[in-house]
């Protein structure tokens, strides 16, 4: 439960007023919701490292794409998909 | 079983295994903290590649596994007792309690859900303002600042329907508590990357200095992992005992300041008990009376009866990593993934459940 997976950043809103940063992140098929608040510099476009729902760094998108091909490969991305756990 | 060609860059693995069989001149034992690494060693099969010489053990990351039994009995009992909505994630579900899982407690009625995020939750509060929803807040640092933000966005909110459920674990304490057993053989540490994205490596220091060991931050991928393993070696073989960084395209020297702030904000450290273990001073984290109205424990001040653990299982000498899960006499016999004895059996990421899902795909 403790990995973080790399996703694009597709598109962002603000919430509460603009003091929340929410995007919408692609995981390969899969969009989730993700805060932004722990990375206030990303921006559309740039691939970030999610855990639970919240953004916890910027990648470089090599990286992220290799990250994501190795997790997906090898099985691990079911908690982007709880119901199906 | 995966094969090396299976790997991310396959000649690079290969190259650090033989550097590591170059250079280890003598017998070397090696924990890695976290429990994402432990399956991913086990999973990938790099413990069987490793040199003979070359020890790794396991240690006690796994958040789900070391949540104390009555604290799943007691969210069994809100979701049952209370009509709470009590969510979680998928894994922390599946653990059984002294009497029945969460996931079992669903299939009788209870309202258990499964969710992706701690801010899943709070919508939830949100769409169901006459239901009170108590989120199952597991996890070491990493998962920290998810569930101090739900914390944040549900007083935003204004909601007075939304509390945690806290079972929150620290790493460099558990670290000092494995070092600290007498009977350890632990000469480096592999530490966990994605503690260190958000905490930084500055809390290494102190420990790498106090033990005389080496604590290599690393990642999770097979490459970063046998890197890791081959950079404690070295250090070893030098005689030196420092902190260095493997992970360095993720980890940052000062881990991330918003999520260290965030986590400031909503929780403060406390002695934690951990399961298997028992309490480690400092080691956890609660939250903060500011944040009371959001404690589930406060909300709902239920008294649950502690759980005696089985006297068969070793779960404390396998998360300290000074006995193997194999070595114990339960192991593959009464206690199994599916009907587990103790901590390191629940979760796929305990050492117990890693090594046992590895030897029934090994001998297929
Ligand atoms: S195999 Fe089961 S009984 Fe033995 S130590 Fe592991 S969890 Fe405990």
């Amino acid at each position: 439960m403790c990995l973080a997976i790399p996703g694009k950043i597709i598109s962002i809103e603000s919430q509460y007023n603009g003091i929340v940063r929410m995007a919408k992140v692609l995981f390969g098929g899969i969009t989730k919701e993700a805060s932004l608040e722990m990375v206030p510099k990303a921006q559309v476009g740039d691939y970030v490292l999610v855990h639970v729902g919240v953004a916890i760094s910027i990648v470089d998108e090599q990286e992220a794409k290799k990250t994501f091909e190795y997790l997906e490969g090898i099985g691990e991305l079911e908690e982007l998909m709880p119901s199906k756990g | 079983m995966k094969y090396l060609s299976e790997y991310r860059n396959p000649e690079v693995v290969v190259q650090y295994l033989d550097k590591i069989a170059k250079i280890a001149t003598q017998k070397w034992t090696i924990m890695e903290v976290c429990g994402g690494q432990t399956h991913s060693l086990v999973k990938n099969g790099l413990l069987n590649l490793l040199p003979e010489n070359v020890q790794m053990v396991h240690g006690p990351g796994c958040p789900v596994c070391v949540t104390p039994l009555h604290l799943i009995d007691k969210a069994v009992y809100l979701a049952e007792e209370k009509g709470v909505i009590l969510c979680s994630f998928g894994d922390m579900l599946r653990v059984p309690g002294s009497k029945k899982s969460l996931l079992e407690a669903k299939a009788s009625g209870a309202d258990v859900r499964i969710l992706y995020s701690p801010l899943e939750a709070v919508k939830l509060a949100k769409e169901n303002p006459q239901k009170e929803i108590v989120f199952f807040a597991v996890g070491f640092e990493t998962t920290a600042p998810a569930n101090a933000l739900s914390v944040i966005h549900a007083q935003r909110e204004g909601l007075k329907n939304y509390s945690i459920l806290t079972s929150h674990v620290l790493v460099p304490p558990a670290i000092e508590a494995v070092m600290n057993d007498d009977a350890t053989a632990i000469q480096g540490f592999l530490a966990a990357g994605h503690v260190c994205t958000i905490m930084g490596i500055d809390d290494y220091y102190p420990i790498s200095k106090k033990y005389h060991i080496p604590m290599i931050v690393t990642g999770f991928e097979p490459v970063d992992l046998v890197q890791g393993i081959y950079m404690t070696i070295r250090q070893l073989e030098e005689g030196k005992a420092e902190v260095e960084n493997q992970y360095g395209r993720v980890v940052k020297p000062e881990g991330n300041p918003e999520a260290r702030k965030v986590i400031e904000t909503v929780f403060k450290i406390c002695d934690r008990e951990w399961r298997g273990i028992g309490v480690i001073p400092n080691s956890g984290y609660e939250l903060r009376p500011e944040f009371a109205d959001f404690d589930a424990n406060i909300k709902f001040d239920v008294k649950i009866d502690k759980v005696e653990e089985s006297k068969e299982c070793i779960a404390g000498l396998v998360l300290k990593g000074i006995k193997k899960p194999y070595e114990c006499s339960q192991f593959g016999k009464k206690c199994t993934p599916t009907s587990p004895l103790g901590a390191p059996m629940v979760s796929s990421e305990g050492a117990c459940a890693a090594y046992y899902h590895f030897s029934q795909i090994a001998n297929n």
